[in-house]
């Protein structure tokens, strides 16, 4: 059985890398061994869930690498697998230059997340996160013909390896309190055990890592950039992957965040707030992909808070909250590629009437955005209640920003929701290349979408009890009053934002995603390229230099004690002195020949002479 | 056995130097051949190798009255950069079966070369470690002057030799302390290490590490002696710089292992926050200045000072005794003795990718090129997976050594490994932007028809990767021969 989990992982893994290093033979037979491996994967995941195998295998000294699937490992396991395989669908009909590479770099990235899911140990855990991290910043930089695209990978991976740096402190903590590296049991309770000054420095790492993988605050800038890559990487990374795992990790080590007290309000704070403001940030933008990117920072919000409220059934809230948003991100991010692709654009303007004018495609879409303001039945309109109700258990005030943010993510669906319905013919002038140019879709770029907005319609059923016994977590406390009434205002602001869209702001702060980007490169980059150029400077003008002059040196001090001697020292013992001091210094010049052979053989006569010290000694 | 994986390369290096007549061609593969057989001889030094503790040893009579012998074994310590080295070899050898000039004397240069580096780390007795440090250096300062290829070779070349034969001084200043100290006087490893002679000695003992101190730290290289490095890098030849960065770096940091921390336990106690503080400025100072660099070259050599850092910070850790987990300072040192492996194996790909470069384009600088990976796909790959490596991607050798690294060094001190651990991030940004002027964005340079990488090149580059990669995936193998012979330090230091 052990075997099958390592297949899960191992699979993807190795043939993705041979795509990568047979890339110029494997270019056409790119997307079908893709396919295989992810539906492979997808049934091994299914058949792991079911059987709830353990498998190790030896690693470090201290800490093999061992693999385990407990409740939620197997839920987000089979969520990463289904969504990767439909990505992987809609890609081998979008994707046409560096298949092979594109490909496999994906299927690499599979594999990291699948081993992030189902790692038990903070060595496996942190493998697969930094895998992820790195595939990352090769998908987003696909088009590394442009300087932009390969800076905007870089940054995915600087600013989320910063973050990563908390994972390492972790380790170090549990390795000093000698908890060791390989964690008693899968609930992470190793960690939550921890001896104090530990436990907070753990707790601090796991947070720091997680902030920066799922873009929240003050991380969130590394999102817009990654909007750079190709639209399956976004519908794959940064719906149910990459993103979700920094969720998905707090939902993992909640209980560390609750025995060190002060994270877990770190958590739901963190991501309230994130959820608040990033929702301001997406209401902003006028581009469709930046627009969903501010919203996965925003709905990951949710899933962060749910581990910060795990006292009252946030951990099945966050999880069914995660679940809900992958299939709708995805299903949104392969809609914007499908627009892109066919009409050459991604600008919320320049799509007006875009879903009327691709019917297929326009559903989907229109059912993912409805998901995403909360409109009921759909899946986000229930989890994200689930959400709020843990929420409103830890305080008054955590349930009211967290509402805020709420009804923020209805205006922002509802603004992309309006101007792609708008008739095209009921605005003639405003220049709709939608309606004008009504290039297809493939046709296999429709499946995915079909069954994604299926998952994006109905996944609300998470919100149900059976979800967290199946878990194994408490069910938050949800309130059928409130659910009402939560769907009721997110139709009214859906509802109005289309009807008057004018009504939202957007100011330069929010559409620049707060200037965090510029604030990094003010505060990071700039002060350590500037530290960086100055101590090569001091290391060539002064260390170095200091090096080299010790030998003009000493010849200077040579020549000023002959000045001296010339200068009139000329009395008899003085004379004598300087004379016999001018003989020594001759002698002592000339075995500094230049010539390397001397030195060396004056060294062996200094080695020679030190040996028959110490047989004297002796 | 040990002796002649030691001494076998002086043969053909001997026929090599003294037979003018033999042809360029019979002259590379015979280094190439000569440097397959030591990598199987070390194979299967170490399928026969039954740890823990010394094995292969041979003891023979020296210089009895000065209680020096000829007295060579492997152990944890030795073992893996014995095999490290006669990888890198094997790749340097490879690598310069294009080398077009005077093939005959450099590859007898480099076989001599080999010998001395595998008797160092074979040695058990202090004069004969001293000998072959000294005679590396030779090597290495003819390789620079006879082959080098900057203006300035002889230069650097002499700055090389200058500095670090002065730092092989004060080591042997600090070996006859040793000896002076033993009773009986005596020069052999195994009995300074069972003894510790100068154990509760106070300032002697101070005096004795200083000195061992500043020889290994010349060499290995830290701040402030790290200034020889970079123009030695810049003018070495590829193979050279390969080797010299590779195996003789190690020479330093597998003394801090092997000689003071086991001989001197109590003076190393006393120094531990010492070495920490030099390894953390070492990391951080040497990511940054290679920050700043505009050469890929001088770059490189920047983040070895920084790779050597994480060394120092994890030995230095692991004097750091009081109230801290033997296990993690083993998982320290454990990681300390990987990271010379893996630095080995990963620098020496990426000097040999560097020497592609200059081939190519006739320049290190990195604002020459531009987009190259559109002209060299393999070139571009093999140098993506060697930086990524480089700054310490899980999967590869360097995360396993890192990782050890940081997580057994916390405990003993915590604000420098925190600091330290800003180094790879550093790392990262570095090398990543220096992938992106080489080989991303558009087309930068002129130059007409770039080659991609040649078989050589390749042969002598993909297996050191594949190497790292495979410590990165399967470490146990190795580590399961470094952690007895590390936790035996660790015992050591704590007496």
């Amino acid at each position: 059985m052990s075997l099958l989990l390592w297949g899960l992982v191992g699979l993807p893994a190795v043939a993705g890398a041979a795509l990568v290093i047979w890339r110029q033979w494997l270019d056409r037979a790119a997307p079908t061994v893709a396919l295989l491996t992810a539906t492979a994967a997808l049934l091994l995941a299914v058949v792991v869930a079911i059987a709830r195998p353990t498998a190790s295998a030896p690693f470090l000294p201290s800490a093999p690498l061992t693999l385990v699937t407990d409740g939620l490992a197997a839920v987000v396991a089979i969520t990463v697998a289904a969504v990767g395989l439909l990505v992987l669908l809609a890609a081998a009909a979008e994707i046409d230059d560096a298949r092979a590479r594109f490909f496999g770099l994906m299927l690499l990235f599979l594999s990291a997340v699948l081993l992030t899911v189902t790692a038990a140990n903070l060595v496996g855990l942190l493998l697969a996160w930094e895998m992820m991290g790195a595939t990352s910043y090769a998908l987003i930089a696909h088009h590394w013909r442009s300087d932009r695209h390969a800076d905007s990978g870089a940054m995915a991976f600087l600013t989320t390896r910063a973050g990563d740096l908390g994972l390492y402190l972790a380790a170090g903590a549990a390795l000093a309190a000698g908890a060791g590296l390989g964690l008693p049991n899968f609930g992470l309770d190793g960690l939550a055990g921890l001896p104090a000054p530990w436990l907070h420095v753990a707790a601090a790492g796991v947070l720091a890592a997680a902030f920066g993988k799922a873009a929240q605050l003050p991380f969130s800038f590394w999102l817009s950039r990654a909007m750079d890559g190709p639209s399956p990487v976004s519908a794959l990374l940064h719906s149910a992957a990459m993103v979700a795992m920094g969720g998905y990790l707090l939902l993992r080590t909640a209980p560390l965040l609750g025995a060190a007290g002060w994270a877990a309000g770190v958590a739901a704070w963190g991501g309230a707030l994130t959820a608040l403001v990033l929702g301001a940030v997406a209401i902003a933008q006028s581009d469709l992909k930046q627009l969903l990117a501010a919203s996965t920072s925003a709905q990951l919000g949710f899933v962060v808070l749910g581990a910060g409220t795990a006292a009252y059934g946030g951990v099945t809230a966050g999880t069914a909250h995660l679940v809900g948003h992958a299939a709708v991100k995805s299903l949104l991010f392969l809609a914007a590629g499908a627009w892109l692709a066919t009409l050459g654009t991604q600008q919320l303007a320049a799509l007006r009437g875009a879903a009327r004018a691709h019917p297929v495609v326009g559903a989907g879409a229109v059912v993912g955005l409805l998901a995403l303001a909360g409109v009921p039945p759909l899946s986000l309109w229930a989890t994200k209640d689930a959400v709020l109700a843990a929420a409103g258990q830890r305080s008054f005030a955590l349930y009211l920003v967290t509402l805020a943010a709420a009804l923020l993510s209805a205006a922002y669906a509802a603004k992309a929701l309006g101007l792609l319905l708008t008739d095209p013919v009921s605005e003639p002038k405003r220049g709709l290349s939608a309606a004008r140019n009504p290039v297809s879709v493939p046709k296999r770029g429709r499946l995915p979408l079909a069954l994604l907005a299926i998952g994006a319609a109905v996944l609300g059923v998470l919100a149900l009890p059976w979800f967290g016994a199946a878990l194994g977590e408490l069910s938050p406390p949800i309130s059928p009053q409130k659910l009402v009434l939560t769907g009721l205002l997110a139709l009214a602001v859906t509802a109005l934002v289309v009807a008057m869209p004018r009504l939202l702001p957007a100011p330069g702060w929010a559409r620049n995603w707060l200037n965090l980007e510029a604030a990094a490169h003010a505060v990071a980059v700039r002060p350590v390229l500037a530290l960086a150029t100055a101590l090569a400077r001091f290391d060539d003008r002064v260390l170095h230099a200091a090096v080299l002059a010790t030998a003009p040196a000493a010849r200077r001090l040579a020549a000023g004690a002959a000045t001296a001697d010339d200068a009139g020292l000329h009395g008899g013992a003085v004379r004598r002195v300087t004379d016999g001091a001018r003989r020594l210094g001759q002698l002592a010049r000339r075995p500094q020949t230049g010539q390397l052979h001397h030195y060396y053989a004056q060294a062996a006569v200094v080695l020679a002479a030190a040996v028959v010290l110490l047989l004297v000694v002796s | 056995m040990l002796s002649v994986l030691i001494f076998l390369p002086l043969l053909p290096a001997a026929v090599l130097a003294g037979w003018r007549g033999v042809p360029d061609a019979a002259a590379r593969w015979t280094w190439v051949v000569a440097s397959a057989v030591e990598v199987v001889l070390v194979a299967a030094l170490w399928i026969g190798y039954q740890g823990p503790g010394i094995g292969y040893e041979t003891a023979v009579a020296w210089i009895p009255a000065a209680g020096s012998s000829y007295h060579v074994g492997v152990d944890g310590l030795s073992l893996p950069l014995l095999a490290m080295t006669a990888v890198v070899f094997l790749a340097a050898a490879v690598y310069s079966l294009a080398e077009q000039n005077r093939p005959r004397p450099f590859a007898a240069l480099f076989l001599a070369l080999q010998t001395t580096c595998m008797g160092l780390f074979a040695a058990l007795d202090l004069i004969l470690f001293f000998v072959f440090f000294d005679l590396s250096i030779v090597g290495m300062y003819f390789v620079i002057a006879g082959w080098g290829h900057g203006r300035d070779a002889a230069r650097s070349a002499l700055t090389f030799f200058l500095y670090t034969f002065l730092g092989s001084l004060a080591l042997l200043l600090g070996f006859i302390g040793l000896y002076v100290a033993a009773d009986p006087h005596t020069f052999d490893m195994v009995e300074l290490t069972r003894t510790a002679p100068l154990a509760g000695s106070g300032a002697a003992g101070g005096l004795v590490l200083t000195a061992i101190l500043i020889g290994l730290a010349i060499k290995t290289p830290t701040i402030p002696f790290h200034t020889w490095l970079p123009p030695a890098h810049t003018d070495a030849p590829a193979a050279g710089s390969a080797v010299l960065a590779g195996v003789l770096l190690k020479m330093g940091t597998y003394g801090f292992v092997r000689i003071a921390m086991p001989m001197l336990p109590d003076a190393w106690r006393g120094y531990a926050t010492v070495i920490v503080v030099v390894g953390v400025i070492s990391v951080l100072y040497g990511a940054l200045v290679a920050l700043a660099q505009t050469s890929f070259k001088r770059m490189v050599a920047y983040t070895s000072v920084n790779h050597m850092g994480y060394i120092l910070l994890a030995v230095g850790a692991a004097g750091i005794v009081a109230g801290t987990d033997p296990t993690a300072r083993t998982v320290a040192v454990t990681g300390a003795v990987t990271q010379m492996v893996s630095h080995g194996l990963i620098t020496a790909a990426l000097f040999l990718l560097a020497g592609v470069l200059a081939d190519r384009g006739g320049s290190y600088e990195l604002d020459a090129y531009g987009g190259l990976a559109a002209d060299t796909p393999r070139f571009a790959t093999l140098t993506a997976v060697a930086a990524f490596a480089s700054l310490g991607l899980p999967g590869f050798s360097g995360f396993i050594a890192e990782f050890q690294i940081f997580a057994g060094s916390l405990g003993s001190a915590p604000v420098a490994t925190a600091a330290a651990l800003l180094g790879i991030l550093l790392t990262a940004g570095l090398l990543l932007w220096a992938l992106h002027r080489l080989f991303l964005g558009p087309r930068r340079h002129e130059l007409p028809g770039v080659a991609d990488v040649r078989p050589s090149e390749s042969w002598a580059i993909a297996p050191l990767l594949v190497l790292v990669l495979l410590i990165g995936v399967f470490p146990a193998p190795l580590l399961d021969v470094i952690e007895p012979a590390s936790r035996a330090v660790v015992e050591l230091v704590a007496r």
